[in-house]
């Protein structure tokens, strides 16, 4: 810590929270220091986000009490929170993706008058200036509709500045994001932190709350179990505190016999997106496909499965060749997909979360298109159990889960599609270390049974701990193919890095 | 393996109880709709002791009972997250086509046959332009409105057409004491509420209306089941079309006019989530009987007709901002 100003900037006292008579927040006492980046860490559903909320003026505390530098605050509603210096990045992005980012900077400023002038040009000149203050180039007259994920990022950074906010909360922000804009993003933190600011960190990864923090609280159950300088506490340390029970360590799937092809793709094209994709995956492999986010990735699977498909090229199942022109082909064939993008593709918000989980299965739910609600029902809580999804009853609104709650719901949707073929977009964003274990045991044990698994991760070491064989794209291109044995982080990274970048770190 | 076989007891939460029963209930739209209900009927009897007779409220109801079966079909597009707002042309357009057919000869059946085929084939113009052309459903019925209302205009001119005296009077048949229309109303109703609530079609409806990119991506054949809604409302707007033909006696351009907007209010009385994803047949089915008494206990007290609009937009509004205040509850 930089500066050694002994008031705590925020004091949470006694903070506790229910829904619906549900305690997902308990007697949380808590102070943030100034120039701190203290990150809180946690099963799915221990009640993070629920914190960050609250101090986000996003939710009200059922109890307990908040102090702004010794005086206390009611942080009533997020135009307060804004007003009193707090901003809260969230983990679901929302923004305005029609306005320009110069516009969705300066909202919720909410000084001028209803009907003063906007000011474009001063407008511009000023979001100009956090870009450049933050060292990130993006045309700020632009929609936010186009950017990438981590320029959305940076945007709301930089709103954060320029409401000159004296903490600011980022809920998972990094799970979307290339390893180096990780990098830019830590910088930027700890320029903050420099300044004096608090950064509140939420983060499934480990290494990076060892690399970027000062101090972490580890929740659990809504509880809050400890807080203490990262330093003092082993990796072993944190992941009993979170979870309660040693982490059960990953073992590779034993033998799983390695069939035919069941997936095959010859010379995928969808101009500017990607080019000349091929590759098989059989029964019983798990075929992992490396690269950085934005490498086209998640176009090839959604052309594989219907959603946008390619302009040219074959896809060919069991051997078959297979037109695949809507994701009910897909489904029809055997594929599973489960995407990446979450809030987008694949939750239904406000429905329960059984009809979330039975979305694709109609034909087990309803035999002759009547719905059987035991049935439902009972599908829906084996998967509750099998997953151990954390929610108050299957009837409940999927949206009133924990980000890696719902993840759990997207994938239990698949699972009970019993695909043959399962194409797995990041499956474990967000998901908390103590199942991710649980969940490379279960794709290894759906590949045992004879599936062809196609996993797509920006996670080096799930690609290496899972898979049989490893492709790896970039700039819409497949750039390497390494098996098991040859497959390690340096050469995935190698093909990763786009040939642009690579020419410039030659240099 | 099995998750089970860890040890760790996450039950705590999970055992955490649903919500109550009658919380549940409280929060529903449709409780308010009967609650508007039950307090229409009780300041109406003040007004006319007709009102607690219920042969008076049925025959009201033959009045608005073909906008009614309409409305339960617009309530579906609704809920999967699109709108048609030309039924009530559909219905001027069908009925005159028929009506001119019949007049020029055509056998009865076949007159009856060419209405309901211009009510699908109204239903596919919308469902071609909204589906195929991607364009959005309020705009493009917006537009067949007015083109179907003005070639309904086209073909009957000013004048009425007359159609046959047997065929005139559905409204006067009487199924156990209950008029027609009101009982094809009723077994609409219970036909699409079971099948909303109990089919996968159902269910899908409102899995499109919540998410129709994560619909697409579940395999749920988001343009096939919009083009069965859109086919349905123009098919259930002709057999309405002709219901109130025979209940008119004649067909003019301008029948069933404005009753896009007794529609809507019935679905959002009835709590219809206006943006999609929500909303129940039992709900536009109470609002239907709400309506009625309502415009009926207006007319009874002598209220003129602009007051009577008045209220009717007061009611609209204050359904619209309580069903919205509802669901934002009931959503974080
Ligand atoms: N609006 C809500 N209504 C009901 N329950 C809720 C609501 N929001 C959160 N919860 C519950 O509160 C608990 C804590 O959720 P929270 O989002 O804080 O978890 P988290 O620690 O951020 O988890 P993750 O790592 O998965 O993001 C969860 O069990 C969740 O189901
Ligand atoms: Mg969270």
């Amino acid at each position: 810590m930089s500066e050694a100003d002994a008031t705590p900037l925020i004091s949470a006292r006694d903070i506790s929270k229910s829904f619906a008579g549900v305690e997902v927040l308990r007697g949380v006492d808590l102070d943030l220091m100034k120039g701190e980046i203290h990150a809180l860490l946690g099963e799915n559903g221990a009640g993070k986000s629920t914190f960050a909320k609250i101090l986000a003026g996003v939710h009200l505390p059922t109890r307990g009490t908040l102090a702004l530098n010794g005086q206390p605050v009611e942080v009533t509603n997020p135009v307060v929170a804004q007003k009193l210096g707090i901003t809260l990045i969230h983990q679901e992005p929302i923004s305005f993706p029609d306005l320009s980012v110069a516009e969705n900077l300066v909202l919720g400023r909410s000084e001028d008058g209803w009907f003063s002038k906007v000011p474009w040009a001063e407008m511009t000149r000023e979001a100009h200036r956090y870009m450049d203050l933050l060292g990130v180039h993006i045309d700020v007259t632009r929609p936010m509709r186009g950017l990438s994920i981590a320029d959305q990022q940076m945007v709301e950074i930089a709103r954060a500045l320029a409401s000159d906010s004296r903490l600011i909360i980022m809920d998972e922000p990094t799970a979307p994001l290339t390893p180096r804009e990780v990098e830019t993003l830590f910088g930027i933190a700890r320029r903050l932190r420099d300044e004096g600011r608090t950064i509140i960190f939420i983060s499934h990864r480990l290494e990076e709350v060892r690399a970027l923090c000062d101090r972490v609280t580890i929740f659990r159950d809504g509880d809050k179990i400890a807080t203490d300088t990262i330093g003092n506490l082993s990796d072993a340390d944190i992941i009993r505190l979170m979870i309660g029970r040693p982490l059960k360590e990953y073992m590779h799937k034993h033998s799983a016999t390695i069939g035919d092809v069941a997936l095959e793709v010859q010379g995928l094209t969808l101009p500017g997106v990607f080019y000349d994709i091929g590759f098989s995956v059989r029964h019983g492999e798990i075929v992992g496909l490396g690269g950085l986010v934005g490498a086209g990735r998640t176009d090839v699977a959604r052309a594989i499965f219907g959603v946008a498909p390619a302009e040219s090229g074959t896809v060919k199942v069991n051997g078959k060749a297979a037109e695949i022109e809507k994701p009910e082909d897909a489904i029809a064939l055997g594929l599973a997909f489960v995407p990446e993008d979450r809030a987008v593709a694949g939750i239904f918000r406000t429905l329960p979360v059984e009809q979330n989980i039975t979305a694709a299965i109609p034909g087990k739910i309803a035999p002759a298109g009547i719905i059987r609600r035991a049935v439902e029902k009972s599908l829906a809580q084996d998967a509750v159990k099998k997953l151990r999804i954390r929610l108050a009853s299957v009837k409940q609104p999927i949206g009133e889960l924990s980000g890696g709650n719902q993840q759990k719901a997207i994938l239990a949707r698949w699972l009970l599609a019993d695909p043959s073929i399962l194409i797995l977009d990041e499956p474990t964003r967000g998901i908390d270390i103590g199942v991710k274990a649980e969940f490379y045991d279960m794709i290894g044990e759906l590949a045992a049974q004879g599936r062809a698994i196609l996993l797509i991760s920006s996670e080096m070491p799930e690609l290496l701990a899972l898979c049989d064989r490893i492709l790896v794209m970039a700039e819409g291109r497949l750039t390497a193919e390494l098996s098991r044995a040859e497959a390690n982080q340096e050469k995935i990274m190698s093909a990763a890095v786009p040939r642009s970048q690579r020419v410039e770190e030659a240099a | 393996m099995s998750a089970a076989d860890t040890t760790r007891n996450i039950a705590g939460r999970e055992a955490a109880p649903p919500r109550p029963l009658l919380h549940v209930i409280l929060v529903r739209p449709e409780t308010m709709t009967l609650a508007l209900l039950i307090l229409a009927v009780i300041v109406a009897s003040q007004l006319s002791p007709f009102f607690l007779d219920i042969n008076y409220i049925l025959r009201s109801f033959t009045l608005s009972a073909e906008f009614a079966i309409v409305a339960l079909v617009f309530t579906m597009v609704i809920i999967a997250g699109e709108i048609d707002l030309s039924p009530a042309a559909n219905m001027a357009l069908s009925a005159c086509l028929f009506a001119w057919a019949q007049a020029s000869g055509i056998p009865m059946p076949v007159a009856i046959l060419i209405g309901l085929a211009a009510g699908l084939a109204m239903g596919a113009l919308n469902a071609f332009m909204v589906i195929a052309l991607q364009l959005p459903s309020i705009i493009v019925t917006i537009g067949t409105l007015t083109l179907y209302r003005g070639l309904a205009q086209i073909i009957a001119g000013d004048k009425s057409i007359r159609v046959p005296d047997w065929f005139i009077g559905i409204d006067k048949v009487l199924v156990l004491g209950i008029p027609v229309p009101v009982v094809i109303f009723v077994v609409v109703s219970l036909l699409l509420g079971l099948i909303l609530a109990g089919t996968i079609f159902g269910r899908q409806i409102y899995q499109i209306g919540t998410n129709e990119v994560a619909a697409r991506y579940a395999g749920i054949r988001t343009r096939r089941i919009k083009l069965v809604l859109f086919l349905l409302m123009g098919l259930v707007a002709a057999v309405a079309g002709m219901m109130t033909a025979s209940r008119l006696g004649s067909v003019r351009y301008d029948l069933g006019l404005g009753g896009e907007l007794q529609m809507v209010l019935m679905a959002m009385l009835g709590g219809t989530y206006i943006f999609g994803g929500r909303g129940t047949i039992l709900g536009t089915f109470l609002a239907a009987w709400l309506l009625v008494v309502v415009s009926t206990g207006m007319t009874v007290a002598n209220l003129l007709p602009a007051i009577q609009l008045t209220v009717l937009g007061v009611l609209l509004i204050v359904a619209i901002i309580a069903t919205n205040f509802i669901y934002s509850r009931t959503q974080r």
